[in-house]
């Protein structure tokens, strides 16, 4: 009998843990531990952010879904790692501290056969002063409560704006090495719908500030897309719309500081600028949870299982290399870490071998790229091969037998430009592969016959479609399995 | 006084020249009236689902 142990119940963790219970044998157990009580689809917070959803539905409860499934659910936040057993534990075990409120603060030993770290991002609002909704100036839509908020703090700025005010938007990203550019994106274009849809859009200024060298560089480099006979850059596309909706832009930025009404930033070039805001959202930076890891006698191995950031390592090349010598090849294929075959990491929390985007920096010497990001499919993907993986090593195979590289896989997005069944738009776009191969694709990167993108209505009928089905998919009602990552 | 060309300058007129938004692309009139009208967004519903779906399929291993 085997226990395999799953650290988080995110796209990734619940991908891998609902596939490991339908695969695996009664025998063997499956374990979840993640401190939330409910799921969230996160894609649709955008929604919530804006008024056009509420928590409720883009959010469960994990408890039933997992009772259903046979997987043992445990509310608790993970600690530590001892995989190699501790002074009174030959198995390998987690330490868990709960957080399901009949047994808050209670901490308990939870050994394993196999674990996934599927922990995610810890959301690094800290990293920069006066960053986020708690103690901040700025809101977020990360989270489902966080978008709640958010949504609420614009509606207070409509109303002003009904009044006759004229306010200032500020959105985009609140650190130089932040991710989810696509997230902040969906949010400043979904404000200028609901501003439109107000009445208001001509009393606001909407401005735009990340730290992409271009715009249109999505923490990926960027894609190209086939149009008009030409192969054309994100870059020109993601200007368009800029353009269009009258959003101004500030790129290659760092945002250092935050105070009321005020962001403060340096740029790539060194110059440092202020700009200020009514309302802002401004993604925080990624970092890991903040797992440590202990060897049998107690002494802390933390550094030799985590990367600086706290993301775990796998099977990636970290050799520090420069930009023109990374390859496709750097990226990992099973998510095993080297050290521990019966560990793997998924999702945000394994540790990229570097960025996808070049690497820059200020002449301060500030780093202002974005750094990769993991999105929901292929986020699944690895998951689903792990589990995969998982479930045939048990059945004994000696080493992994699946592979998800984002060097060798492609990556659907649907990004909303604006809510509406019959009014709305979402850029729809498909890059293969996620992390470029300019070996097997020179000069691009990618496969132009399979990265395409256009904005329209069929865009958002389709992200609307996937909300529902996805969460139908996470709730595993019939036909669940049959849904594609 | 000329008249105003609202079909191709209504959603434009916001751009000043020589700024970053000058110096971009931006739709036509019938580009974004193909954006919300039904009928051809239907086709590129199915046409976009084919592609993903092919993507999806390419991406499993």
């Amino acid at each position: 009998m085997a226990k395999v142990v799953i650290m988080g119940a995110g796209v990734s963790g619940h991908t891998a843990s609902t596939f490991l219970r339908k695969w695996l044998e009664d025998e063997h157990e499956v374990v979840v531990v993640t401190p939330n009580s409910k799921w969230n689809w996160i894609p649709s917070n955008i929604w919530v952010g804006v008024g056009e959803m509420t928590k409720e539905e883009v959010t469960f409860d994990l408890a039933p879904v997992y009772e259903k499934a046979g997987i043992t659910y445990k509310q608790a936040k993970a600690v530590s790692i001892n995989p190699n057993g501790g002074k009174d534990e030959e198995k390998p075990y987690i330490t868990i501290e709960y957080t399901d409120p009949s047994k808050e603060g209670e901490s308990e030993n939870v050994t394993y056969d196999y674990l996934i770290n599927a922990t995610g991002p810890k959301l690094n609002f800290g990293a920069t002063e006066g960053l986020g909704p708690d103690g901040g100036h700025t809101v977020s839509v990360c989270t489902a409560d966080h978008a709640t908020h958010a949504n609420q703090e614009l509606q207070k700025c409509i109303e002003r704006m009904k009044k006759g005010e004229e306010l200032k938007f500020l959105i985009g990203t609140g650190h130089g090495m932040c991710t989810c550019q696509g997230a902040a994106f969906e949010y400043i274009f979904n404000i200028d719908h609901t501003l439109r849809e107000a009445g208001v859009r001509d009393k606001a200024t909407l401005t735009w500030i990340s730290n992409e060298s271009f715009l249109g560089d999505f923490g990926i480099g960027g894609l190209h897309i086939k149009r008009g006979g030409y192969a054309a850059s994100s870059k020109l596309f993601a200007e368009s719309i800029y353009a269009e909706r009258d959003v101004g832009w500030i790129i290659g930025a760092h945002v250092n500081k935050v105070e009321e009404g005020k962001a403060h930033y340096e740029l790539l070039d060194g110059t440092m600028g202020v700009e200020e805001f009514d309302f802002s959202m401004l993604i925080p930076p990624f970092a890991g949870v903040g797992l440590k890891a202990y060897d049998k006698d107690g002494t802390d191995i933390t550094d030799q299982m985590f990367a600086p950031n706290g993301l775990m390592k796998v099977d990636a090349d970290y050799t520090p290399k420069a930009y023109e010598e990374w390859k496709a090849s750097d990226w990992p294929a099973t998510y095993q870490t080297p050290s521990h075959k019966n560990i793997f990491s998924i999702g945000i929390a394994f540790a990229p071998p570097h960025l996808i985007s070049k690497p820059m920096k200020s002449p301060n010497g500030t780093p202002i790229n974005p750094t990769p990001p993991r999105t929901g499919m292929p986020s699944a993907m690895i998951g689903k091969a792990v589990a995969q993986s998982i479930t045939d090593m048990i059945n004994g195979a000696p080493e992994p037998t699946h592979t998800a590289r984002m060097s060798e896989m492609g990556a659907a997005c649907v990004a909303s430009t604006g809510k509406g069944i019959f009014n709305g738009t979402a850029a729809a776009l498909t890059v293969f592969p996620v992390v470029p191969d300019f070996e097997k694709y020179p000069g691009l990167g990618r496969d132009l016959d399979y990265t395409f993108g256009e904005i329209g209505l069929a865009g958002h009928w389709i992200k609307n479609i996937l909300h529902y089905m996805f969460i139908w998919k996470a709730k595993l009602k019939p036909g669940w399995a049959l849904i594609p990552e | 006084m000329a008249a105003v060309n609202e079909n191709q300058s209504s959603h434009v007129k916001h751009i000043e020249p020589y700024t970053p938004e000058f110096e971009t692309m931006v739709p036509t009139g019938i580009v974004k009236f193909l954006r919300t009208c039904v009928l051809w967004q239907i086709v590129r519903f199915i046409a976009i689902n084919i592609k993903m779906t092919i993507v999806i399929l390419k991406s499993h291993h």
